[in-house]
């Protein structure tokens, strides 16, 4: 390329790169791209590192900016990566070094791995990546989470755990793999980007607000973020059941009272009889998976129904991962502290047996034998999860036994709905069964919730 | 001023002050660029520190405008010397009032503040506006006038324009959204806490007493109390403070009793410290 045309390329990106960021609601003018290209000048294109916060010291008036600038900056600015591993990653080779990146905390390291897992696990459709990248599949494929106990052990022969650190090491071990799964986030959508053309990604695939995000992707910040929205969700769902209330108390005409009414009035009907409806309020309960990348869903769900308690008689929740165990106490006595809720409900309750991964065959069978009582026929029932239950035994029977019992079974799920029974999900055998919905976002489950509680 | 972000980083760390890489590529920019450098960020990342700095490396005079509630123009740009243009007054009883008034409207009565300091004579300067969200707004609109021009009009004097302008830092700890008109003239930089490598080297620049492997857990447990939803968390000045405290007391290593006895140096609210203990694990008593 000749240095024309260099300049005019890096100049035509420039101003992409503006015009994504103006989408995403940074407003910038034309003298902050003036001073971009200044910067840019005066920095060169050697170093990203530098061109990503010269661009930013230029473009940027706030701190709250910055998420959305990273990732239109991967985007338009991606890794000039030679082309990652040559050979497909092979899983485990995988997830060897990224053990081992993680005990060294190798940031450079883990943001090249974060470049192979997609390449290597991420593509979908025929042959991969012909159809698209998928952090969430990524992830899924290599559990980074799970290396949780091998990278702590490694630190703790290498004596990083000694003395007072130990009682540190696995939060900072979380917080190391919570950074990587961002970066693969960011991979996927920077390859996606690719594919699609940078204009129209730039303006879909960057998540704008925290209620519009994907629970399975959010990452801890996000998660916190949208715990802060439970508080206002929660008050505009109460108005607006309160006004379904209203409505539904007001009750219909009942026609067979009018028309007996009105034979003393020689059968004109004068005065139309109302059908009363009951006004004591519903049930609820909650059977929630509380596993591994569903806990940020559960979560919500569960604090968002704690804030609306007092719009039922009676809210009961349930956690589980292959054991079924009460949490209503834990969520009554935790609103004040909802961040540490999962926490709480894996310490406190029983909801695993010795081993990790969910059973929702053995979940939904001991709810259905042990809590059978709590449900009447003016309960209404939730079930949130994937309905991924790791190949074993889905137990349906135990599913018909709790709709018999109750008024009205919804599963919420959070997986896209084109996931639903691929791979270990028996979300289709369960569909069969009882209304799922897909709810994958605050705001989707903010629709669900209004649309779906019996007022 | 500078050759190159390295220059940058290479020569504030010889002052002592150690810069992330978007620190030194900010400081870059905007001498390159001449504009005014607005730095954000929780209390206790060095933002003051780092114009103080500046100001060293460019062998640079500091003049410092500290807001606060209340600041106005005669503390923020001039004022006249009330008190000598009476004396001057009653002294010069035969001349004419217009003789006089020319004369104690001259510069001998000017009480120069800060903003009018920074941009008069040649000498090089580091212009500090420190802790801008503390002023009123109407403070902003005084600023965005003389960080546009660098120039002051003094309506008796006529206008004085920056020979050589400053080098202007503003710092902000957010506590007001500052104008977007004056957020625009500006460069942006966020400090936030430091990595892990970064604070250690800071620990260890600031305190040489402490090792190594003591600046090292310090920073760790630092970390996991910034990660806790904490009230106040603690900053690279607690960090700093809570190093120095362990070496007067002689701490060599830190221990489950070490942490608990000074846990209070880091964290400034008492329902931190429960929090923090609980969650540390350090039994109570
Ligand atoms: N990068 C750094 N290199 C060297 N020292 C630092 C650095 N960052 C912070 N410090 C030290 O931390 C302390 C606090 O810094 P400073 O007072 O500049 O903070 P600040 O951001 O201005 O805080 P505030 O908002 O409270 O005014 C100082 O003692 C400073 O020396
Ligand atoms: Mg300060």
């Amino acid at each position: 390329m000749t240095a024309d045309a260099a300049t005019t390329d890096l100049a035509a990106r420039l101003t992409g790169f503006v015009a994504a960021l103006r989408a995403h609601g940074v407003r910038i003018g034309t003298g902050e791209t003036v001073d971009a290209a200044r910067a840019v000048a005066a920095l060169g294109l050697a170093d990203r590192a530098v061109l990503r916060e010269g661009l930013a010291a230029t473009l940027l008036h706030e701190t709250g900016q910055r998420p959305v600038f990273d990732a239109v900056f991967d985007l338009y600015f991606p890794h000039a990566v030679g082309g990652p591993a040559t050979e497909a990653a092979d899983r485990e080779e995988l997830r060897d070094r990224l053990a081992d990146a993680l005990t060294a905390d190798d940031r450079a390291m883990l943001a090249r791995l974060a470049v192979e897992a997609v390449d290597g696990l991420g593509g979908y459709g025929g042959a991969p990546g012909s159809d698209g990248w998928s952090s969430y599949q990524t992830l899924e494929r290599l559990r980074p989470q799970t290396l949780l106990a091998r990278v702590r052990d490694e630190l703790r022969a290498r004596g990083a755990g000694a003395g007072f650190a130990d009682r540190l090491l696995e939060d900072e071990i979380r917080r190391r793999i919570e950074a990587f799964r961002a970066l693969v986030a960011a991979e996927a959508r920077r390859r996606v980007a690719e594919r699609r053309g940078r204009e129209e990604i730039a303006r879909r695939a960057v998540a704008p607000t925290a209620d519009r995000v994907d629970f399975l992707y959010a990452g801890k910040d996000r998660l916190a973020e949208l715990r802060r929205t439970v508080q206002p969700l929660a008050r505009k769902l109460a108005t607006r059941l309160a006004a379904r209330r209203r409505r539904a108390a007001r009750g219909s005409v009942d026609l067979r009272r009018t028309l007996r009414g009105s034979l003393s009035t020689g059968g004109v009907p004068m005065r139309p009889v109302l059908r009363r409806r009951r006004p004591a309020r519903p049930e609820l309960v909650l059977l929630c998976d509380v596993s591994g990348s569903v806990a940020g869903f559960s979560d919500f769900t569960m604090l968002l129904v704690q804030a609306l308690h007092d719009q039922f008689t009676k809210v009961r929740v349930f956690a589980f991962v292959n054991r079924v165990d009460e949490v209503t106490g834990l969520l009554v006595h935790g609103a004040a502290d909802p961040e540490g809720l999962s926490a709480r409900i894996h310490g406190e309750a029983a909801v695993a047996a010795w081993h990790g991964s969910s059973d929702y065959g053995v979940a939904l069978g001991e709810f259905a034998e042990r809590y059978a009582r709590t449900l009447t026929p003016r309960t209404t029932v939730f079930v949130l999860g994937d309905a991924r239950t790791n190949r074993s035994d889905p137990n349906l029977p135990a599913v018909r036994a709790i709709a018999r019992r109750c008024r009205r079974v919804h599963w919420l799920n959070p997986e896209p709905r084109a996931q639903w029974g691929t791979g270990d999900s028996a979300a289709l055998a369960y569909a069969d069964l009882v209304p799922m919905h897909e709810c994958r976002t605050a705001r989707q489950l903010g629709t669900l919730v209004e649309r779906l509680l019996p007022v | 001023m500078f050759t190159s972000v390295d220059d940058v980083s290479a020569r504030l760390a010889e002052t002592g002050y150690l810069a992330s890489p978007a620190v030194a590529t900010t400081v870059f920019l905007a001498d390159r660029l001449g504009k005014p450098l607005l730095v954000e960020g929780p209390a206790g990342v060095g933002k003051t520190e780092l114009a103080k700095a500046v100001a060293q490396v460019a062998g640079a005079r500091l003049v410092r405008l500290q807001c606060y509630e209340g600041v106005d123009e005669s503390r923020a740009l001039y004022e006249w010397n009330h008190a000598k243009q009476l004396l001057r007054i009653s002294a010069g009883r035969d001349e004419t009032w217009d003789e006089t008034r020319t004369d104690i409207f001259s510069e001998e009565f000017l009480l120069p503040r800060p903003l009018l300091t920074a941009i008069r004579g040649d000498d090089p300067k580091v212009l500090l506006i420190d802790e801008t969200d503390k002023a009123d707004v109407e403070v902003e609109g005084l600023l965005l006038e003389v960080l546009s021009d660098f120039q002051v009009t003094v309506p008796e004097l006529g206008t004085i324009t920056a020979a050589r302008r400053p080098f202007v830092v503003l710092t902000s700890n957010a506590s007001r959204e500052l104008s977007e008109a004056l957020r625009r003239r500006c460069l942006f930089l966020h400090i936030g806490f430091p990595d892990e490598e970064l604070e250690r080297r800071i620990v260890r620049l600031k305190v040489p007493g402490v090792d190594e492997a003591l600046a090292a857990s310090l920073v760790r447990v630092v970390g996991a109390l910034r990660a806790m939803d904490l009230r106040k968390v603690p900053s690279v000045a607690e960090t700093i403070d809570w190093a120095r405290t362990l070496l007067a007391l002689g701490a060599d290593t830190l221990d489950e009793n070490v942490v608990r006895d000074t846990l209070g140096v880091v964290l400034k609210h008492q329902e931190d410290v429960l929090k923090a203990s609980a969650k540390l694990d350090l039994d109570a008593l």
